[in-house]
C-alpha cells in the first residue's frame, strides 16, 4: 500500500502558496482514491500558521522542519529537510508543488532517498494496482502517460492543474523533525531578491490573461517606419490596465542579444515557447506573433486564445487560436486601452 | 583566482526544434520516428551554459572547460562540427541514447561516472555547469542528481549570472517566481549551476578554435564509452501528440473600434 507525503514550504509570511494548496488538493484526492493515509511535511522558518490553515485536510500527521536555517530557499538546507521528512513519513509517494525552491531541492533529495522523480506533472490517476501520471515531453510537444515501480516516487505538480484544497482551519498538532546543518550546508547564504532591469513588473503568474507580444511590434509599419515608443506605450498601458502577464516570442527576445532595437521592458524572463516558459493562464491574447510549431507551444496551456495579426494564414493562430482578428495591432490596442480607461 | 577554474559542462544533442517530431514505439520503449535521421543541435540551455563557461574561463587564467556529452557517437561527431568552432573545450563523450524518454536517474549516473574519471579534475576548483532543463525531457532534474552523486551541495537552478570574486567566492542570480531573481552568495567551489539563458549571445564561429578542438575531439569520440541506459522500472502507457486543433474563427474587415469592443467584452467576461 502506498503512503503519501504532501510536501510544501512556507512563504515569508508563514502561509502556503496557491500552487501548494492545489497540490494538497491533488494529494487529498489521491489518498481517498487509494484509500491510504496522508502525511503533511512542511518546511520553513515557522510553519504553525500554515499547518493550522490546512488542519482540516485529513492528514494523519503533520511533520515539520522549521527554524531560521530553513527560512531561505537554499539547496543544502532544503534537501536535508526534505530527506528527513520523507524518511520520517516513510513515504512511497511524495507530492510537492512546482516552485523554484522545490525544483532546485527535490531532485537531489530524491537521489539521496534512492527514489525517482517526475517534474511538471499534469495529471495523476490510479490505474489498477499502479499509479499513472501524465507529463509533457519535447517542450510540450507530446504528452506521455507513465508509471514507475521504484519508490519513493516524487511528483512535482504544475500549477493550474488541480483545484486548490479548500477546507476548515484548525489547531494543528505539528511534530517537529530535527535536522542539524553542518558547516558544509551553510556555505551558501541567500542575500535577497531583485527584479530584472526592466521598467515595469511585467510577469504576473497569477494573472487571468497572458498578453503575448510578437516581433511584429518592432518591425516597420505601413508607413515604412519603426514605432518602438508607440509600441511600448501601448503594451505597457494595456498591461497596467488589464493586469495581464507579458510573454514574448523567442525571436523578439533574441533580437536584443543581436543588437537590434527592442522593447525596453522585455527581457529573457518574458520569453515563452521552445526555450522559454509555457505559462498557464485562463486567457491569452497574442499580438504580432508569427511562426509555426514549436514557437506556438508557448501558449499550449492557455485555455481561451485570441490573436491579432495582419496575416490570416499565420501559423501562430490558425488552428491554435479561437479567434483571429486580421487587423493592425497598433490600432486595435490603442482602442482597447481607451475602452479599458473608460 | 590565479589558479583557474575547472568547469565541467554537461550538455547533449536534441532534435532541431523546427523539425516535426512524431512519437513511435521502439523495441525498448517510446522513441521518435527517424530519430537518428533528425538534424540535431546542442541542447539550448546547455549551450548557454557552455558559452558562459567559456566566457568565465577566459576571464580566469589557467581555467579549463570540459563538455561531457551523452549521445549517439555519430550524431555527436556531426554536432561537434559546429559546436567545436564556438569556444575552446575538451570533449568527454558517452555513447548512448539522448532522447527524451531516457531515465534521468540513469543519465545522471552515467554523467557522474564520466566526470569522476576526468584526469586532473580538481574538485576544489570545480564548477559543474549544465542547462536548467533539457529540450527533450524538460524535467530539470539531471544536473542536481549529477551534483548530488558527486557530493556537491551548493546547487543553483535557472541561473542567469555568476560573479566570481578573487577569493573564489561567488554571487549567483537564479530565476524565481514572478520574474524576479534570488541573489545568493556562495563561499566557493565546488558548486553546480544549472543555467537558464544567461546573458551571452551565441559566439561566432572561429575556425582556429575549431581546428584546435577537433584535434582532441576526434580521438576521444572514437574511444567513447558506451552508456547503458536500461530504463528500468518505468512503463510508458502512451505517448501521443496533442490532437487538439482549434476551429479558428477568422475575423476580417472589422474596424479596430469593433475589434477592441469585442476584445474588452471578452476580457471582462
Amino acid at each position: 500500500m502506498e503512503t503519501i507525503l504532501f510536501l510544501a514550504h512556507t512563504q515569508a509570511d508563514g502561509n502556503l502558496l496557491n500552487v501548494a494548496l492545489e497540490t494538497l488538493g491533488a494529494a487529498v484526492e489521491l489518498s481517498q482514491k487509494l484509500q491510504t493515509s496522508l502525511t503533511v511535511g512542511l518546511v520553513g522558518e515557522t510553519v504553525q500558521a500554515a499547518a493550522d490553515a490546512i488542519a482540516g485536510c485529513g492528514a494523519k500527521r503533520i511533520l515539520a522542519v522549521q527554524g531560521k536555517d530553513f527560512s531561505a530557499s537554499r539547496y543544502a538546507s532544503d534537501a536535508a529537510a526534505i530527506t528527513a521528512l520523507a524518511r520520517q513519513a516513510d513515504a512511497s509517494l511524495i507530492l510537492a508543488p512546482t516552485t523554484s525552491r522545490f525544483s532546485r531541492a527535490l531532485p537531489g533529495a530524491t537521489q539521496r532517498l534512492g527514489g525517482r522523480i517526475e517534474t511538471h506533472v499534469s495529471g495523476i490517476e490510479p490505474a489498477g494496482d499502479t499509479l499513472q501520471i501524465q507529463r509533457w515531453y519535447y517542450r510540450q510537444r507530446m504528452k506521455a502517460t507513465l508509471s514507475r515501480s521504484q519508490r519513493p516516487w516524487v511528483l512535482l505538480i504544475d500549477s493550474g492543474v488541480f483545484s486548490a484544497w479548500q477546507g476548515a482551519a484548525g489547531n494543528a498538532a505539528v511534530e517537529n523533525v530535527a535536522v542539524s546543518l553542518d558547516a558544509a550546508c551553510q556555505r551558501t547564504s541567500v542575500v535577497g531578491e531583485q527584479a530584472p532591469s526592466s521598467q515595469a513588473q511585467t510577469i504576473r503568474p497569477d494573472a487571468k490573461l497572458l498578453f503575448v507580444a510578437g516581433a511584429g511590434w518592432n518591425k516597420k509599419q505601413s508607413d515604412g517606419q519603426i514605432h518602438l515608443k508607440d509600441a511600448e506605450q501601448l503594451i505597457l498601458g494595456f498591461l497596467n490596465k488589464s493586469k495581464a502577464s507579458l510573454g514574448s516570442s523567442k525571436s523578439l527576445v533574441d533580437q536584443s542579444s543581436e543588437g537590434e532595437a527592442v522593447l525596453s521592458f522585455m527581457t529573457h524572463l518574458n520569453q515563452i515557447g521552445q526555450t522559454g516558459s509555457t505559462p498557464r493562464h485562463p486567457k491569452g491574447l497574442a499580438t504580432c506573433c508569427h511562426g509555426e510549431e514549436p514557437h506556438a507551444v508557448g501558449w499550449r496551456f492557455i485555455n481561451e486564445r485570441r490573436a491579432i495579426n495582419l496575416d490570416p494564414n499565420c501559423g501562430w493562430a490558425q488552428g491554435k487560436a479561437d479567434v483571429l482578428y486580421v487587423a493592425d495591432a497598433f490600432a486595435v490596442m490603442a482602442k482597447v486601452n481607451q475602452l479599458l480607461e473608460g | 583566482m590565479s589558479t583557474g577554474l575547472h568547469i565541467v559542462v554537461c550538455g547533449s544533442l536534441v532534435p532541431d526544434p523546427l523539425q516535426t517530431l512524431t512519437p513511435v514505439q521502439g523495441p525498448t520503449g517510446p522513441a521518435l520516428k527517424n530519430e537518428l535521421m533528425l538534424p540535431a543541435i546542442l541542447d539550448p540551455w546547455a549551450g548557454h551554459a557552455l558559452y558562459e563557461a567559456a566566457n568565465l574561463a577566459k576571464k580566469q587564467p589557467g581555467s579549463k572547460v570540459w563538455l561531457v556529452s551523452l549521445g549517439n557517437k555519430a550524431k555527436l561527431q556531426q554536432l561537434m562540427m559546429s559546436i567545436a568552432q564556438k569556444v575552446p573545450f575538451e570533449l568527454v563523450p558517452l555513447d548512448g541514447p539522448a532522447g527524451g524518454f531516457t531515465d534521468p536517474f540513469e543519465v545522471a549516473e552515467a554523467l557522474a561516472g564520466a566526470i569522476e574519471k576526468i584526469a586532473g579534475l580538481d574538485r576544489s576548483k570545480l564548477l559543474l555547469f549544465g542547462g536548467c532543463a533539457s529540450a527533450v525531457r524538460d524535467a530539470g532534474v539531471t544536473m542536481p542528481m549529477v551534483a548530488e552523486r558527486l557530493g556537491i551541495h551548493d546547487q543553483f537552478l535557472a541561473v542567469d549570472e555568476i560573479d566570481v570574486q578573487t577569493d573564489g567566492s561567488f554571487k549567483v542570480l537564479e530565476r524565481i517566481e514572478g520574474g524576479r531573481y534570488q541573489v545568493s552568495q556562495c563561499a566557493g567551489m565546488p558548486a553546480m549551476l544549472a543555467w537558464a539563458t544567461g546573458s551571452l549571445p551565441e559566439p561566432p564561429n572561429n575556425p582556429q578554435v575549431g581546428m584546435l578542438n577537433m584535434r582532441t575531439i576526434m580521438p576521444v569520440l572514437q574511444k567513447a564509452q558506451p552508456a547503458l541506459l536500461k530504463g528500468e522500472g518505468v512503463i510508458f502507457a502512451s505517448v501521443e501528440l496533442p490532437a487538439q486543433r482549434r476551429e479558428t474563427k477568422i475575423v476580417k474587415d472589422m474596424p479596430p473600434e469593433e475589434i477592441a469592443k469585442e476584445i474588452v467584452a471578452w476580457l471582462k467576461d
